[in-house]
């Protein structure tokens, strides 16, 4: 028999050893996150996903679910603060949706609209950051990484090959690739790599695949991202 | 990792794209990896920065003894500009965190080594040095002395006790060898018992009520009983670590008690390491301290010769347990214990997820302790003179002594040992400030008190303290104080989390906008709610404590902001007049036409 904890009021089975967020995803409740990847180790760095359980904010993505936990959610405070980040999220890096390829199906994007983001709130910093664009399959555009290392860890991970990493320090902190160069084309990424599927952002963008999927068409377009479940989230085409 | 890279930016003067192939063939690992980690640390540097690297500590005191126009004047003598690197390569100058010298300040590193007391003359000396390309070792001797500047000691700065004495009473304490061998052999095999020497030291720890002097206040026994219940797997051992990582800023009592008492922080950790049965020590020395690393490195290697590190020491069988030492390269973060150990195992400095909790799953995962080097100090004193007798010391909840840094605006700074209980006022006096306005305790991430509060007592009842003591008197504008905190850490963020890797620079910028007199009541809100978020959305405590300076000096010091808060409305802290100047500089016009006016403030 299961074991449960209570999320906004509603009762959430859990198997031993599933953090807050695995119990809610499987119980179909949305807590919003971009870190986060059900197939790679919790990470607990965008802080999106941050509740208060037992009275106590913490990442709900590193946090055991433990019997009888009371857990707040989504209440209108924490999802403010949770705007907030999102906010800052934008204004940290170069964030154009209009003209970015992937518009509708970005999770950041599909997370301000659930959060109800109406305005970057602050100052952008408009940061100078290069594209990469050596790769002959695969573009990288730094401007929109939000540093969430999912390419870090699916690299490392699952592909075996460290093509990614993250250095710098506090704001400076930036994605690198493994190349004395600094260029992907001199390291073995390919469009096969795991690394290549999970930026849940428009850093990472297949060559040559312009708007194949209208925009308005994509799958945020088409459902917002709460009523997602983690599968669709993974599938580009949703 | 981080020992390797600091090894060969020693030699080479940075880390090279060609030394990285060597360490990425010679150590298996992915070049990710290693720039990964050099770039973490502000002392490690992917790109050439000069065979002389200067660089001015920046803590609020070297502000207020003159910092700025030293380092003006070291730069326009080695015709560079701050940040930058002279265009024969041979130069940088630039600012760095607190250094730990603020009671003789300012100071500055260059390459890594600590120079205090600068002054006009002997800045213009270092130029000199710098263009005749002077090594290092023939710069005068006296820039490099680094001075105690004990003013008040007790218990652990006066202590006398001969190398050995505290274990030997650790010892003791086991009731006869039968039990202390069953007890040896249980702590090998990683099975604690509640019999013998090492219960009987933790005990005495127990009733000395001793806790951490590394600002949290943790109950040390807790602590240890925790690693040392903490089961083993096959191959692993418990680790003890000493936290010389003193990079909160104002704080430089850790410096003193290692240059003075260092057999008395090494037997500490000798006696942590005989009560929760740990084999291996490491010393985590920030890398400012650089310049103590050999002394120490002796003081080791003389406690071998005297086997009282090494393998059964005093005689002991299976009472083994060494030290190793690692040194920062220059992150405060790394002051935390979790991002303290991860950068003991070569990694960038970033705090771990919590629970698990160091004393189980710590240094490569095995139960692991870390302490501040004062708390092992005490430790050692408690296994000599037992737990009641220093639970008298002090007040009923702190027991013991507490070392403070005292610093700033007073006749007599330095270091000042008092037992728990001391008031504010006390310590002024002692030091001989006159027209304090405020005293910073414990730096930036402790509080900022008014003379209102100044019968307040240190000690964990009342305000706990890591030792910083900073003193603002009357002329000082607390604004600025903040403003310099702010900075600070926006500076040491580790950038993994949102909340402070964004949040400190939003908050930087809304202080410099204030300072810049384009502040309104607006901003003060926008301050409040960034506070808010991040004490809630924070990884660890550097952002949990990040707005500290300002709540308290808005709280105390209103009128610091007051006089810049010059628009009743909000204003943009965007400049477009300020914008213009590269057009300026590039046209070479300065004239009226070339000038926007702004409606509000702002303008140069």
């Amino acid at each position: 028999m299961s074991q449960t904890f209570s999320l906004d009021g509603q009762s959430i089975a859990f198997e031993p050893g599933q953090t807050i967020l695995q119990a809610a995803e499987a119980a179909g409740v949305f807590i919003p996150h971009l870190c986060y990847h059900p197939e790679f180790k919790p990470h607990g760095s965008c802080k999106l996903c941050t509740v208060k359980a037992n009275g106590r904010q913490t990442a709900s993505c590193t946090m055991r679910a433990v019997p009888g936990m009371v857990v707040e959610s989504n209440t209108e405070e924490i999802n403010a603060e949770r705007r907030a980040l999102t906010q800052m999220l934008f204004v940290e890096g170069n964030h154009f949706c209009p003209s970015c390829e992937k518009s509708g199906n970005c999770q950041l994007q599909a997370t301000a609209y659930h959060l109800g983001m109406m305005s970057p709130h602050y100052d952008h910093f408009f940061p100078n950051r290069a594209v990469d664009a050596s790769h002959p399959e695969v573009l990288l555009d730094f401007n929109r990484c939000i540093l969430c290392s999912l390419c870090v860890r699916a690299s490392r991970d699952v592909d075996g090959k460290n093509v990614f990493a993250l250095s710098g320090r506090g704001i400076k902190t930036h994605l690198i690739v493994n190349a004395k160069s600094g260029r992907l084309t001199d390291t073995d990424f390919t469009l096969d790599d795991k690394a290549a599927q999970v930026c849940p952002v428009g850093v990472i963008l297949k060559k040559r695949q312009g708007f194949a999927v209208p925009i308005g068409e994509r799958k945020y377009d088409k459902a917002p991202i709460s009523a997602m479940t983690e599968q669709n989230k993974l599938t580009e085409e949703g | 990792m981080v020992q390797i890279l600091r090894e060969v930016q020693e030699a080479l003067d940075w880390i090279s794209p060609e030394a990285i192939d060597l360490l990425e063939a010679l150590l298996q690992v992915p070049r990710t990896k290693i720039e990964g980690v050099a770039g973490f640390y502000s002392f490690l540097y992917l790109e050439p920065r000069g065979r002389y690297r200067i660089l001015f500590s920046d803590n609020i005191t070297d502000r207020m003894l003159g910092n700025q126009a030293l380092l003006e004047r070291l730069c326009n003598s080695l015709w560079i500009e701050p940040g930058k690197v002279s265009e024969d390569g041979l130069v940088s100058v630039d600012h760095t965190s607190c250094t730990g010298l603020c009671d003789q300040g300012p100071a500055l590193l260059v390459n890594n080594l600590a120079i205090g007391r600068l002054t006009a003359e002997r800045i213009d000396r270092i130029a000199e040095l710098v263009r005749s390309e002077t090594p290092l070792v023939d710069w005068p001797a006296e820039f490099f002395l680094i001075e105690d500047n004990i003013q008040r000691a007790d218990i652990l700065l006066a202590s006398d006790i001969k190398p050995g004495d505290a274990l030997r009473a650790a010892r003791a304490l086991a009731p006869d060898e039968g039990l202390l061998a069953s007890n040896m052999r249980s702590w090998r095999e990683g099975l604690p018992t509640g019999l013998g020497g090492p219960a009987a030291v933790l005990d005495e720890i127990k009733r000395a009520n001793l806790r951490g002097r590394g600002g949290a206040g943790f109950t040390t026994a807790l602590k240890w009983e925790a690693c040392r219940n903490a089961p083993l797997k096959a191959g692993q051992q418990r680790i003890v670590v000493c936290n010389a990582d003193e990079g909160e800023p104002g704080t430089f009592k850790d410096r003193v008690l290692l240059t003075r008492q260092a057999d008395l922080v090494i037997e500490g950790m000798t006696v942590a390491a005989y009560a929760v049965g740990a084999t291996r020590g490491f010393i985590y020395l920030r890398g400012e301290y650089r310049y103590l690393l050999d002394a120490l490195n002796a003081v080791l290697a003389r406690r071998r010769t005297e086997n009282l590190l090494g393998a059964n020491i005093l005689g002991i069988p299976g009472a083994n347990f060494d030290i190793e030492i690692h040194l920062g390269a220059g992150a405060y973060v790394c002051g935390e214990e979790s991002a303290l150990i991860e950068s003991l195992e070569g990694k960038r400095g970033t705090p771990r997820n919590r629970p698990p909790f160091p004393v189980t799953n710590g240094y490569m995962d095995q139960p692991t302790i870390v302490n501040n080097v004062e708390t092992f100090a005490a430790a050692a004193l408690i296994a000599l003179h037992g737990g009641d007798w220093y639970a008298a010391i002090g007040t009923k909840h702190s027991a013991g002594t507490k070392i403070l840094s005292v610093s700033g605006d007073c006749a007599r700074p330095g270091i000042y040992e008092y037992p728990f209980g001391v008031t504010v006022r006390q310590v002024l006096e002692d030091c001989g400030a006159s027209d304090t306005q405020a005293v910073q305790v414990s730096g930036p991430s402790g509080v900022c008190i008014a003379p209102a509060e100044f019968d307040r007592i240190i000690g964990f009842e009342d305000i706990p303290t890591a030792g910083a003591f900073t003193i603002f008197d009357t002329s000082r504008d607390m604004f600025e104080v903040a403003r310099n905190y702010v900075h600070f850490f926006q500076h040491e963020s580790c950038g993994f989390c949102t909340p402070c890797r964004v949040g400190t620079s939003l908050l930087k910028n809304l202080m410099d906008k204030l300072h810049k007199g384009c502040g309104s009541p607006y901003d003060f809100a926008e301050i409040e709610k960034l506070n808010q978020l991040l004490q809630s959305m924070s990884h660890c405590g550097l952002g949990h404590t990040a707005c500290n300076p300002v709540l308290d000096t808005i709280a105390r010091f209103r009128p610091a902001y007051d006089k810049r808060m010059m628009q009743q409305d909000f204003t943009p802290a965007f400049d477009l007049d300020q914008a213009l100047s590269q057009a300026r500089q590039m046209t070479g016009r300065d004239d009226a036409a070339a000038h926007l006016s702004t409606e509000h403030g702002g303008a140069a």
